[in-house]
Order: C-alpha cells, then structure tokens, then sequence
C-alpha cells in the first residue's frame, strides 16, 4: 500500500466525523457554565445534531475511501460501516436518555460531551489501521464510558459498576498495549499493513512470538467485547450503568472492539490464522454457553440482557473463527442487527424502570402488553429478533454467521451455537410471557405514556430490525463489498 | 394477479389491516377476520378449479427474486399434495373464526389479527419451494400460535405456550443447519435444483452424512408430528389452546411435520430413509398403540382427542415409510382425514366447554338427552374418527394398512391393533358423555346447536361423508405427486430398489 508521509488536506475530510464530534463534545462542555439550567434539553437536541452531522460526515468521507495520515486512519466501506453504525447507536442512545436523565433529574451536559467523545473514540477505532490509533480511540473510548457507567453518582451500583469497569478495564488495556509492544519489537512496525507483510513474508519473526502478541491482544479485546472468558465485568456493569448508558455499552463499544478485532485479527494476524483460530472457536463457545445458560437464571432484566450480550458477542465470535471474508461480512450484517434490537430492548427497559430505576426486574413487565400495546409490540419485535425468529434482522444475522461458519467446515461449532440460539430462546419468552398472559403489576400500572422522543427511540430500532430482516440484501451487499481488508 | 400468491397475501394483508381495526369494537374485529378467511376460501376454491389435476409436478409457480447473496427466492407453488393441504388450512381457518365468536372475550382484535397471521404461515410453508423460504415460514408459524396457546388458553397455558415453543424450536434450528449445510454443497436454496443435482449425480452425499442431514431434518419433522417418543408437548398445547388453537394445530400444524417428511426428507436423503424406515416404522407403531392406550384413561376430553392424535399420526408416519404408492396415498389422505375429523372433535368438544365449562368426562352423561342435535354431529364425527366405512377415516387407514402390509405385513398386524384400540376409547367416551342419567348441571347448560354452530358443523360433516364415499376427488392428484415421490425416493439405492421392485409391481396391480 502507498504510504505518503506528507500531509495531505483530503485527510481531514477523511478525519471529519471525529472532528465533529471532539469539537461539538467540547463545545458542549464548554456552552454548560453559560446556560440556564432549565435549558438543559438543548444539550440533547445539541448531541442528535451532532451525531447527525457525524453521520453524513462519515458518508461523505466514503466518497474519498483511502489511507489517511500516512496510513494511520483508513476510510474503507469496513470503517464507514462501523462509523454509522456506533453513531446510530448514539443516536438512539440518547433519543430515550431525554426522559431518563429528568426523571433521575440528573441532565447535565457532561453525560452528552462524555458520550460524544466515547463515540469519537469508537468512529476512531472503526478507521484505524495503526495499532497506536488504534489504542488511543481504545482509550478515548473506555475512558469516556468508565464516567458514564458512574455518572449517576449517588447511586451505590454505579459507583460500583463504574469502579470494577474502569479496574479490569486498565488491566485490558494493559495487555492489549503488551501486545502492540511485543508486535512493535518483533516486526519493527506499528502499521497493521507492515505488520501483515512481514508475518506474511520471508523473514517472519518467531511464530511463537507473534502468537503470543496476539493471545495477549485476544486477552484485551475479549474484554472489550465481554467475549468468554473475559466477560465477567459484564453483567455487573450493564446492570449498575444507568440503563441508557448500558445500551449504550452493550451496543456501541462492543461494535467497535469487533471492527478492530477483526481488522487486527484479519489483516496483521491472518498469516497465523490456524494459530489463533482454536483460541477464538473456544472462546465463541463458552461466550455462548455461559452467557445463554447464566442468562436463564437471572431475574433482573438488565442482568438478563447482559448475559445475553455475552451470548450474542459468542455468535459474533464463531463469524471470527470462520476467518473467511463472509466471515467478517456475517458479523457486520450481525452487529448491525444486534444494535437495532439490543439497545431498542434497553430503551423499553428505561422507559419502564420508573424513578430511581425501581422496576428492573422480569416481573416488572406483567402486563406491559395491556396497558401499552405499542410498547409491547416493538419489545416483542426485539425479543423475537434476539430469539432469531425469520422476517427479523437477528435471523438472518445468525443464518449468515452459521452460514459463514459451515462454509469454513466449522460443524460442531454450528451445531453447538444453534442449539444455544435454542436454549437462549427460553428467557426471552420469559419476558414476552410476563408482557402478554400476566395481569399489569405496579410497575406497568404506574408506567407514564410513551414520550416522542421515546417512541422515536423504540420505532426506529424496530423498522431497523423489521428492515434488516425482509430486506438484509441491502445492508449485506455493503458488508459483503467492504469485508475484504487492506492487508 | 398469481392466484397462489393471492391465497398467501390475503392473510397477511388481513393480520395488517386486523392490527389498525378499533379496539373498542371487537365485533368488528370479528367480522372482518370472518369476511377475510370466507375470500381466501373462494380464492384457494379457484385454486382448485384451475388445477390440472392430470399433472404431478407443481402449478401455480410465481418466482420471484428476494434476497440477491445467498440467492434466495420467493419460490411458491403447489402441486398434488400441498394444494389440499392448503385448502385444509383455508378452509378450517373461518371455521375457527365461528367457533371462536363468543369463546374469546378479550383481547379479541389481537386474537383474530394471530389467527390470520397463523394462517399466513401454514399457507406459506405448503406453499414454498425454496428451502430458506420454507424454514422462514416455518417458524412463522409459531409465534402466532405461541400467542394463541400463551394468551387464550386455559389454566396451564404458560407452560403449555413455552413448552410448545422450545420443543419446536429445538428441532428446527438443526433444520437450519442442515439446509445451511446443503446450500453450501449445492450452492442454491432452491428446491427443484437441488432435486435436480441429486437425481443426476452431481450431489452426492456419503453415506454418514447423508445419515446426519436425515436425521436433522427428520428429527424437526418429528416434533411436529409429533412422533412417539417426541410427543409430550402436544397434550399440554392441545389441552391448554382455546378450540381455534387446539384446531388449527391438530389440524394443519402437525401436518406441516408429515408434510416435511414427504416432501423435502424423502426425496432429499432417500437411501438413509430407507435405511432408517424399519426403525421409524416401529416408532410410529409404538406411537399408534401409546397413544390409543393412553388415550383410553383419559378423564379430560381433549385430552382424549389429543392424545388420539398421536396414535392417527402414527398412521401417517407409518404409511409413508412404507414406501409403497398406497402407503404414500393413504398417508397423504390421513391427513386431510386427521385434519377434518379431529379438528371437528375439538371444535364439538369446545362447543360442548363453552356450555358446561368443563372437560372432564365424569362432569357430563345424558347429553344426548338434552342436546340431541349435538350428540348427532359428535356421534358421526366419533365414527369417522375410528374408521367407519363410508366415513373419511377408513379410506386413509385401509390404504395406509395396505401399504404397510406389502412392506411388512407385521407392522400392519400391529397397527390394525391401534383402529381397534381407537373403536375402544372413542365409543367409550361417547357413552359416558351422551348416554346415561341426564344430570341436573348438564341439563341446564346444554342447549343444542344454534345457527353459527351448526355453520361450524355441517361443513365438516360433508367433508367426512364426501371424503369417505367418494375419495377419487381427492386421490386423483395425491397420486400423481405421491408417484413422483416414490420415483425420487429410488435415486441412489440401487439395491434397495431391488428389493422393492416386486411390491411395486403389486401396487401398480393394485392400483
């Protein structure tokens, strides 16, 4: 690949949705000593402005796909996905945190500059093609989330959910930044593109050093993306995170640290794929083992849903093993819908859990169905489409990751992760049961009508999984055309 | 306007328009899900009408493109088989909306809306021609009835809803496996194409993974069949489903597991179904004589009725692996009886609940007596049920017994046990529920058959008597298809079809 050092002025079209949104984050930052504080929705209106804009940055900066910065960022079809996609999932992050944050009474204009930065940090993350870059938008990132997790900050889960986030955090990040050392020691460069040619080339380093870079990069990433055995921060941080907050976590983060999972694991470490592969295939297995097993068990329905997180990063993690260009389009085409229908299953979570975030548990949802159909409906939509039922994005999601897998010969492993899609299929119904055959309780009786930014933020996720569902070609075709990395 | 393509949008054009209708006007709710179901009759009527019934192959294709990488194909069609399926479907479903009429309550635009969309789903899986397309509409299927079972049910509905749900769910993500699995050899979803690579030998199986793809798909088959030993989800979803749940699923859904068999196992892994069919053939007859006999102690009437469902699907079951053309006829004419007679005994027995509101046998006794009428329409449905000549049932059991006689004549000896057994629980419940004293409660509450009612009724009475006098209707056009199965069936077993070849002559003599 050519690699012009010199400064180059497209680049910073190619740079400008991470532009955008680090001047507005602090724009908005800085407008907060000079506003009313009744004012404070302005910020939300603000941040939608924003990630709107970031969003048609991101496109336009696809009409010049190339390297930028001497190959340090690289706006390919791949990173102009994964931007899109991690800013939609602002989008609707902050579409329900309208209501949410003033019935906490906690709207400030930090919860949206952090936000904007965590998502800088992720569209960073989507283009990076330097592992330097590509642990600074790491960094930006996870920083910008451990104060989220925590940003109701008298509430003692999450203070507790922020503590443990930003602890094992460090430590995965620690060796994610060993293994960049030891790459950087064993082939002299940093550039996932050099770092490629030299595995690949005639005077490879050790094998068995560039095999552990990658164990210890595996170990840091796993845990960005609670993959087994790493994801045990999980469930206590999705369930303590304020619940916008855990919708966001559980979609935005997790998309990126796939993007450069598989941009790591599929340009710089392909040439030893049969190394890692193992590692990888347990890995998706016991994710999705534990994750749907411990995921039956739960009562509270942000633990439930953080449980099923880990099994779906399990599915994403068999797209991996397959280590085949369909592979890597499989898990685009999933992560796309694991957003739609995840972060809209967290919007009706916060929508329902009331003052203080009191009604959290499965029971809690007796009845929704009567007292609010619509509500109802789109949250069966999610559940159906987490379940895998056909006509939804979470369907064909799988089937193209199974797909994917069969075609690379990975039998046991398909087997295994359908009759886990089975199994996963019971605690879902649990809710659907509670929101249509039970009488409403006191959450669902006290539950305040659908505001319009909230029927905004579970309408458009539920025609996002509906869409994704009848008509994946589209979306597909994309994911397919941009699965094939600069190597 | 493709007729097929109308018969399949109709009812999910009716479940769109159901969900906008008013809440607050449930009879409206009602009357449109009855107006829609009578049109996608009169238009499955058509269908009938413009069928050529001298062809096997299938008819009314539409084909259009869906999804571009993986091909995958809106690809339906019918042919001799699957167009009386869909008619069976069409037919039962406003038959479900009347009886429904005043035993739903509440919630009744949501009930009626799931009811169309249920009969969206069955139609489209004896509709499709693409494998993707078939699994989609597959598990379409269940939601609705999910909701069906898990709403409007009885007291244990819950655990019948999600018992229901897993079971098949279970079974059909292996099928999904497997049809990945084919797709990747063939590299088309497409039905008739993969037909075709197999019949001339451009996809082979070896023999162990042919084995595996069998039983994948034959296990999610099974399910729904529900074959003994897989069959304890149908008692609780059958007992705890309002009337219209419990017809439409003893009806037409287990049907869809009878129908996979024939038309996609069969003809896809024919020499591991050959090699599997004694093992199978024991298993359903197991399933005929279980069946019966637990259908025998019974004290819950549609208990008696689901569990008679076992033991007739073991029929079924058995006909098929017969492997003979009269096996195969009399399998396919099985189920259309099933679905005609069993879904008029639980229509009776829901009628018979919403007046007493009870199931247990021991709460009736001297129905006849105080409806007279009613006793009439179950009596005649009691004797179509066992196999009463001149009624449906014998045609389908005599050809299935056949069949099997000519494989094995054993296995017929022990499944001709099973009409006996049946003849034993059925007059047996009849003459504790309508003979005997007339008891004060059931004197009280059972009037006899009003006009919507005897709607319900008197359509399913002529299809029993027209089904069992007159089956050359019916069996014309199920010949031609079930021969082509039969044909598909001995690509690649050489040896086997060795074996067969004197049986078939005797069926081409019989015939």
């Amino acid at each position: 690949m050519p690699v012009s050092p010199m400064f180059n002025p497209g680049d910073l079209i190619r740079f400008l949705p991470e532009i955008i949104l680090t001047a507005m984050g602090t724009f908005i930052m800085v407008l907060d000593p000079l506003l009313n504080r009744r004012e404070s929705k302005a910020y939300g209106t603000l941040s939608l402005a924003t990630l709107v804009a970031a969003i048609l940055a991101a496109i336009y900066a696809y009409s010049q796909p190339g390297p930028a910065f001497g190959g340090m960022l690289i706006v390919d079809g791949f990173a102009t996905f994964f931007r899109v996609l991690v800013l939609g999932v602002g989008i609707l992050t902050i579409l329900p945190s309208f209501r949410f944050l003033e019935r906490q009474q906690a709207e400030t204009s930090e919860f949206h500059a952090l936000l904007l930065f965590s998502i800088a940090g992720q569209c960073f993350m989507a283009a990076a093609n330097d592992l330097i870059i590509i642990f600074i938008g790491l960094e930006i990132s996870s920083i910008a989330s451990y104060i989220l997790a925590g940003y109701l900050r008298d509430d003692k889960r999450a203070n507790e959910a922020a503590l443990k986030y930003f602890l094992l955090g460090s430590f995965a990040t620690g060796f994610f930044l060993y293994g960049v050392a030891l790459i950087y020691g064993e082939t002299g460069s940093i550039n996932l593109c050099v770092v490629h040619a030299v595995v690949a080339g005639p005077d490879a380093p050790l094998p068995v050093m560039v095999g552990l870079a990658a164990a210890l990069m595996f170990v840091g990433l796993a845990f960005k993306v609670s993959a087994s055995p790493f994801q045990i921060w999980a469930p206590d941080v999705y369930q303590g995170a304020p619940t916008p907050v855990s919708a966001f976590l559980s979609a935005g983060p997790k998309a990126a640290g796939f993007a450069i999972f598989l941009r790591i694991f599929m340009t710089a470490f392909a040439p030893i794929g049969g190394a890692w592969a193992p590692l990888v295939w347990a890995s998706a297995l016991l994710s999705m083992t534990i994750g749907n097993f411990a995921a039956l068990l739960q009562t509270n329905v942000k633990r439930m849903l953080a449980y099923s997180s880990i099994a779906h990063a399990g599915y994403v993690m068999v797209a991996l093993t397959a280590r085949s260009e369909i592979g890597t389009a499989a898990a685009m085409f999933y992560l796309a819908a694991y957003a739609c229908m995840n972060v809209g299953a967290f919007a009706v979570v916060s929508h329902l859990s009331g003052k203080g975030e009191q009604y959290q548990s499965i029971e809690d949802f007796a009845g929704l169905a009567q007292k609010q159909p619509l509500t109802a409906a789109m949250l069966s939509i999610f559940l159906l489409s987490l379940i895998g039922v056909p006509l939804t994005g979470g369907f064909f999601g799988k089937f193209y990751i199974f797909k994917a897998a069969l075609e690379s010969h990975l039998v046991w492993l398909t087997v295994l992760g359908l009759l886990n899609s089975a199994v996963g299929a019971y605690y879902y119904l649990r809710l659907l049961v509670m929101m249509y055959f039970r009488d409403p309780g006191d959450a669902v009786a006290g539950v305040e009508p659908l505001s319009p930014t909230l029927s905004a933020a579970l309408i458009l996720p539920a025609i996002g999984t509906l869409f994704l569902g009848i008509f994946p070609g589209w979306v597909l075709d994309f994911a397919g055309r941009s699965s094939s990395l600069v190597r | 306007m493709n007729l097929l393509l109308l018969v399949l949008l109709l009812p999910a054009g009716g479940f769109l328009a159901a969900l906008a209708l008013p809440r607050s006007s449930p009879s409206s709710s009602r009357y449109w899900a009855l107006a829609l179901s009578l049109v996608t009759f009169l238009a499955s009527l058509a269908l009938l009408g413009w069928f050529d019934r001298r062809l096997g192959g299938d008819q009314f294709t539409v084909n259009l493109p869906w999804i571009a990488s993986p091909e995958i194909r809106f690809h339906i069609a019918v042919d001799g088989v699957s167009l009386w399926l869909v008619l069976l479907s069409t037919f039962l479903t406003p038959i479900c909306v009347l009886i429904s009429w005043h035993h739903i309550q509440n919630r009744v635009k949501e009930f009626y809306a799931f009811l169309l969309l249920l009969e969206f789903g069955l139609v489209g899986v004896f509709m499709a021609q693409d494998l993707f397309l078939f699994y989609v509409f597959w598990e379409v299927s269940l939601v609705p009835m999910y909701f069906l079972i898990g709403i409007w049910g009885h007291e244990r509905r819950i655990y019948a809803a999600v018992k229901f749900f897993l079971y098949t769910m279970a079974g059909s993500v292996l099928m999904l496996a497997a049809i990945i699995y084919l797709f990747n050899r063939a590299g088309t979803f497409s039905y008739a194409a993969i037909l075709d690579q197999l019949a001339s030998g451009r996809l082979l199986f070896t023999p162990p993974e042919q084995m595996l793809l069998f039983l994948a798909f034959f296990v999610a088959f099974a399910i729904k069949v529900p074959l003994f030993p897989l069959h304890t989800w149908l008692p609780d979803a059958h007992v705890e489903a309002p009337t219209a749940g419990s017809v439409m699923l003893a009806s037409v859904m287990l049907k869809m597991g009878t129908f996979g068999i024939l038309h996609y196992a069969l003809p896809l892994f024919p020499s591991a179904a050959r090699r599997c069919a004694p093992w199978i053939a024991v298993l359903a007859i197991i399933g005929i004589l279980y069946g019966a006999l637990v259908a025998m102690v019974q004290p819950n009437m549609k208990k008696l009725v689901a569990y008679s469902s076992v033991s007739h699907l073991g029929f079924v079951v058995l006909g098929i692996f017969s492997f003979t053309q009269l096996g195969f006829d009399g399998a396919v004419y099985q189920m259309l009886n099933h679905g005609i007679s069993t879904g008029a005994l639980f229509a009776l027995v829901g009628l018979m609940y919403e007046r007493r509101h009870s199931l247990a046998i021991e709460d009736y006794g001297g129905v006849a007596t105080a409806a007279p009428w009613l006793s009439t329409a179950f009596l005649v449905t009691t004797l179509a049920s066992i196999g009463l000549p001149l009624l449906n049932n014998f045609v389908g059991e005599f050809l299935v017994l056949q069949g099997a006689a000519i494989a094995n004549f054993t296995w017929a000896a022990w499944a001709a046990l099973g009409v006996i057994f049946s003849a034993c629980y059925m007059l047996w419940m009849y003459q504790r529920v309508f003979f005997g004293e007339l008891k004060q409660t059931v004197k009280m509450h059972m009037p006899d058959l009003n006009l919507r009612e005897w709607a319900v009724v008197i359509p399913l009475i002529a299809m029993m008597v027209w089904m069992g006098v007159y089956s050359k209707s019916f069996l014309d056009p199920v010949g031609k298809t079930t021969a082509r199965v039969l044909e598909q069936t001995q690509v690649n077993v050489p040896y086997r079809v060795d074996l067969q070849a004197p049986a078939h002559a005797e069926v081409s003599r019989a015939r």
